[in-house]
């Protein structure tokens, strides 16, 4: 098999032609300072307005309340440290899960140093959190909501509408991290009540190191960078005009006739997980089976080890992840994983396989042919099977 | 992910010594607690030396290829030297292994010594 077969679109995703064509004047000839008078600086202003108007539309926000940023993971701290430090007159506890992504996790580790009380939720044996947990943990004194709105692990999809609706009522900020999300299901900010969301540009088909922050209209937040005026104040630094530009192409491509492309990402993802189960003994499906993202399959084969499977995979041309201790740098295994309930032994032989609009008919069945062979081979190696 | 040499995947793809043994003279279980992993080794002993060995391993690629690796290197050793093989000289047998996953052959090491200390229980010459 001389063709790579990627399977890995939560991680990131291919460019999109159309996205690099709509970038490359951006890259060469219009190359203006947006910030400038002149008109060749004009040109790039108007390149960024026009890219804020598609990511708004994508979300059903308004222009003025998107801020580009460098990513997810900026945003995600923007969103919470900047809520905090804006906020901590008026109390000093956030709320989160304990499967949301480290720019979460990390970011609200680093507030407890100034004093901030975090409460984590847990999940249920589906990866979804409880409503009713998370009314219990609120607090006079709690100023932010941050669970993400569908998870990069397990594709569970939360409930974002009772989590936005509570949050509402009770007066309490909600930020919800959406990298997911933005481009792989419909999102309006305005119905499901969402404060702030954190999206991210190479997760859709778009360029790396670009992202955005939605900023409800109102919202009290502090800065980000400090410096000139960029961003309405909000974020200093001269704007990355072509990266920008793309993500706004991007998240177009990706939102337009969503429910359509989904369906035939939902019908490989069921093929997938529905072949997997019956060809494979001893295979556990992580996530809910319904709320899941459509190109997402994560499953646990007991007794084997994931790092090993993914590099069989990519002998054969296959790029996929895993959360086995032995493939994370600080070798342990994965928080979503064991925030399910399962054990370290079983979150060992995790599998991950994330699909895109390129994917194919074919591609999945490669994959069915492939897998029971890596799976039987790994455990005929295994000593937690005996083979007498 | 930091590359692993040509060796420790030809051993990973092509694991030399896999299996079990019903007459095994001592058998070895090892645990690696850093991530969790598991190496089972069965050795036949004859005259002193590991006259066959076989292992079973539930662990990444390197944890595979040290343990293939370290039974290509007991084979036919007295149980003596055996003991003496290291994790560094196993590494070093598969032109090394990244940093991170140096623990991965401790396993190995500890696979070989806990077979030969089961046999030596076994046939009362514990030391
Ligand atoms: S056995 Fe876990 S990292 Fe090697």
């Amino acid at each position: 098999m001389d063709k790579t077969i990627y399977l890995d679109n939560a991680a990131t995703t291919k460019i999109d032609k159309e996205v690099i064509k709509a970038m490359l004047p951006y890259l060469t000839d219009q190359y203006g300072n947006p910030s400038s008078i002149y008109s060749l600086a004009r040109e790039s202003k108007k390149a960024i307005e026009s890219s804020r108007e598609e990511v708004a539309k994508a979300i059903n926000a308004k222009p003025n309340e998107i801020y580009f940023t460098s990513g997810g993971t900026e945003s995600d701290n923007w969103a919470i440290k900047g809520i905090a430090f804006a906020n901590e007159n008026k109390g000093k506890h956030i709320i989160t899960t304990n499967i949301e992504h480290h720019a979460v996790l990390h970011t609200c580790k680093y507030l407890k140093k100034y004093g901030f009380e975090v409460t984590y939720l847990p999940v249920k044996e589906n990866g979804i959190v409880d409503i009713n947990e998370l009314r219990k943990a609120i607090r006079e004194d709690t100023i932010l909501i941050s669970v993400m709105f569908a998870n990069n692990e397990i594709g569970s999809i939360q409930p974002i509408k009772e989590i936005g609706k509570i949050a509402k009522e009770k007066g309490i900020y909600f930020h919800t991290d959406a990298v997911q999300a933005v481009g792989k299901i419909p999102i309006d900010v305005n119905e499901l009540n969402i404060d702030l969301l954190s999206l991210s540009g190479h997760k859709l088909h778009g360029p790396k190191s670009i992202g955005a922050l939605y900023i409800k209209n109102g919202v009290k937040i502090s800065n980000m960078l400090h410096g000139g005026g960029q961003e309405r104040k909000m974020r200093a630094g001269t704007e990355n005009v072509p990266s920008i530009v793309g993500l706004g192409k991007a998240i177009e491509i990706a939102t337009e006739n969503i429910n359509e492309k989904n369906e035939k990402i939902i019908e490989l993802r069921d093929i997938l997980i529905n072949g997997l189960l019956e060809k494979i003994p001893d295979t556990i499906l992580n996530g809910d089976r319904e709320k899941r993202l459509p190109g997402n399959v994560n499953v646990c084969f007991k007794y084997i080890e994931g790092e090993s499977i993914l590099l069989m995979l990519d002998m054969k041309g296959v790029c996929a992840s895993s959360g086995s201790a032995c493939t994370s740098g600080s070798l342990e295994p994965s928080h979503v994983l064991l925030a399910l309930g399962l054990e370290h032994e079983i979150a060992h032989g995790s599998l991950r396989l994330t699909l895109s609009k390129y994917n194919t008919q074919k591609d999945v069945k490669y994959l069915l042919e492939i897998l029971p062979e890596i799976v039987q081979k790994l455990r005929d190696m295994s000593p937690l099977i005996n083979q007498n | 992910m930091e590359e692993y040499s040509e060796k420790v995947m030809e051993h990973f793809f092509n694991p030399r010594n896999v299996g079990e043994m019903d007459d095994a003279d001592g058998v070895g279980e090892v645990g690696n607690p850093r991530c969790g992993d598991i190496m089972r080794m069965y050795i036949k002993v004859k005259d002193n030396k590991i006259e066959d060995i076989k292992f079973k391993t539930f662990g990444c690629g390197a944890a595979v290829a040290t343990s293939s690796m370290v039974t290509e290197m007991v084979k036919g050793k007295t149980l003596e030297k055996a003991l003496k093989i290291t994790n560094m000289a196993v590494a070093k047998a598969l032109d090394g292994l990244p940093p991170l996953k140096m623990h991965c052959s401790n396993l190995a090491e500890a696979g070989v010594k806990a077979a030969i200390q089961d046999y030596r229980k076994k046939n009362g010459k514990e030391e």
